[in-house]
């Protein structure tokens, strides 16, 4: 197995540059993209909210796979369109194809992670907020949004790990991902092993960017457990006890 | 109209074609159910168990195939099981020749064990979650093991577990999506072949897409239904 994993050693780390783009890209772009929405989503109106849940429905109630196949494939149909819209280029590569397609996934589920981080945000906090005469602008900046992002911070570092498990099935549209190589390595020696090296490779990215993300996280609710307050909990465990 | 005749039934369309692919897809989801489902009880109470290998065992299951993708899984169900099976065949009868997994039930397997994986994180979550006081009230009543699972337990863990177990679900049909890389008819391989003959990509994976969608809001539709019965019991704020 070892020598196995020396033998592809380039071509696993090649995969593995591919499906980290695979993720992260799709991941930050969707993150752009959920944020307005997720807002314009909590609108009251419904010929705005309306759309917003359809697309979040529609990407969520689907395979990504299918999804996968309507882009890259479908855009096949209209291959003199897009020609002459001048986009075939995008549409004729399937790594683009794919980045397209995930993007659209991840924004539907994030979406709905930044909608609930967003509904979370402690009524009292924007109430002060607005009390201080803050504009909206203000008070999604300094009170809303830092919070939001700490309640939605667990939910989204799911995504990613989504994101990179569902990002396997880009192989199947020949991309190299990891994923991709393997099959092909598969395809050529007819070695079970090589199956349990990618399998080893993705627990490896899921186990180190769990602890970066928990890393992350205890940054980002440095204030919730300052020192101070640790030893007054401490101290009444200390009471507690005696 | 010409996409209309495309997915008519009969001859000339292809929508007989697609249901069929649809109750394969409707049959792989529902066989892995309760096989998944039980699969999951049965871990959940491992790593609920006091027994430290078997419970690291556990643990290990859960979060190896929480952290694989799910088409690596199925892969290597498909080939490492048939490579397995073949063996064992070949060892009891060499003259067997060259026998092969079925992708349904290579589907079956493999979706199973992600769900259960996935599912007795939930059922512990849930069964963690319980009133200790009722159960221990249950046993001042004199009820035996048995009958405090049966009665104080379960119907609660499937209460709290419901929601997430209904997300599970969803997911698990959304999954059998991928038994169509290793061949077998279901729903996204009969539109694949449907695009091979009619050379409309679009109008076909959208379909599917349609159709997945429409599968899924159904359940999710009985879901909400089926929380709404599991907690009629419940007392809430407000009279909501």
């Amino acid at each position: 197995m070892i020598s196995l994993a020396l033998e592809y050693s380039d071509k696993l780390l090649m995969g593995m540059w591919v499906t980290l783009q695979l993720t992260l890209i799709p991941v930050l772009l969707a993150a752009c993209f959920a944020l307005p929405l997720a807002v314009l989503r909590r609108k009251p109106n419904l010929w705005v909210q309306a759309p917003i849940r359809l697309f979040v429905s529609f990407f969520r109630g689907t395979p990504l796979l299918a999804q996968l196949f309507l882009v890259y494939y479908g855009s096949g149909q209209f291959r003199e369109e897009l020609s002459a819209l001048g986009l075939w280029w995008f549409f004729r590569e399937p790594i683009y194809c794919a980045l397209l397609a995930f993007t659209l996934n991840s924004t539907a589920y994030q979406i709905e992670i930044m909608r609930g981080g967003l509904q979370s945000v402690n009524v009292g906090e924007i109430e002060a907020g607005l009390a201080c005469g803050m504009t909206p602008l203000t008070l999604h900046r300094r009170i809303i949004l830092p919070n939001a992002y700490r309640i939605a911070f667990p939910a989204l570092g799911n995504e990613v790990i989504l994101m990179l498990k569902g990002g396997a099935v880009a192989s199947v549209i020949t991309i190299l991902d990891i994923m991709g190589h393997t099959r092909r390595a598969f395809s050529q020696t007819f070695d079970i092993n090589i199956y349990f090296i990618a399998a080893i490779l993705y627990l490896l990215i899921t186990t180190l960017f769990v602890l970066f993300w928990r890393t992350l996280e205890g940054r980002l609710n440095h204030h919730l457990n300052r020192p101070e307050q640790r030893t007054v909990i401490a101290a009444r465990g200390v009471t507690a006890v005696n | 109209m010409e996409t209309l005749q495309l997915l008519q039934l009969g001859e000339h369309g292809w929508g007989d074609q697609l249901l069929s692919g649809l109750w394969v897809t409707l049959r792989l989801a529902l066989t892995s159910l309760p096989i998944g489902l039980a699969l999951g009880f049965l871990v959940a109470t491992v790593l609920m168990s006091r027994n430290r290998a078997l419970k690291s065992l556990a643990i290990a299951y859960t979060t190896t195939l929480r952290g694989l993708p799910e088409l690596l899984t199925l892969f290597i169900i498909y080939h490492g099981a048939g490579l397995l099976l073949r063996q064992v065949l070949n060892w009891i009868n060499p003259d067997i020749g060259y026998v092969e997994l079925s992708p349904f039930v290579a589907g079956v397997v493999a979706l199973s064990l992600v769900f259960a994986a996935y599912s007795a994180e939930v059922i512990r979550g849930a069964w963690q979650a319980l009133d200790k006081g009722q159960i221990e009230a249950a046993q001042a009543y004199g009820f035996s093991p048995w009958l405090v699972f049966r009665r104080i337990e379960l119907p609660q863990i499937w209460r709290i577990a419901l929601p997430g177990l209904g997300n599970l679900w969803i997911n698990l049909i959304k999954d059998t999506a991928l038994v169509s890389v290793i061949a077998l008819n279901d729903l996204m391989r009969m539109a694949g072949i449907a695009v091979g003959a009619t050379k409309q990509p679009f109008t076909f994976y959208l379909t599917v897409c349609l159709m997945y969608w429409l599968v899924c809001l159904s359940f999710e539709v009985l879901l909400g239904r089926a929380e709404k019965r599991a907690s009629r019991g419940l007392k809430t704020l407000g009279g909501h």
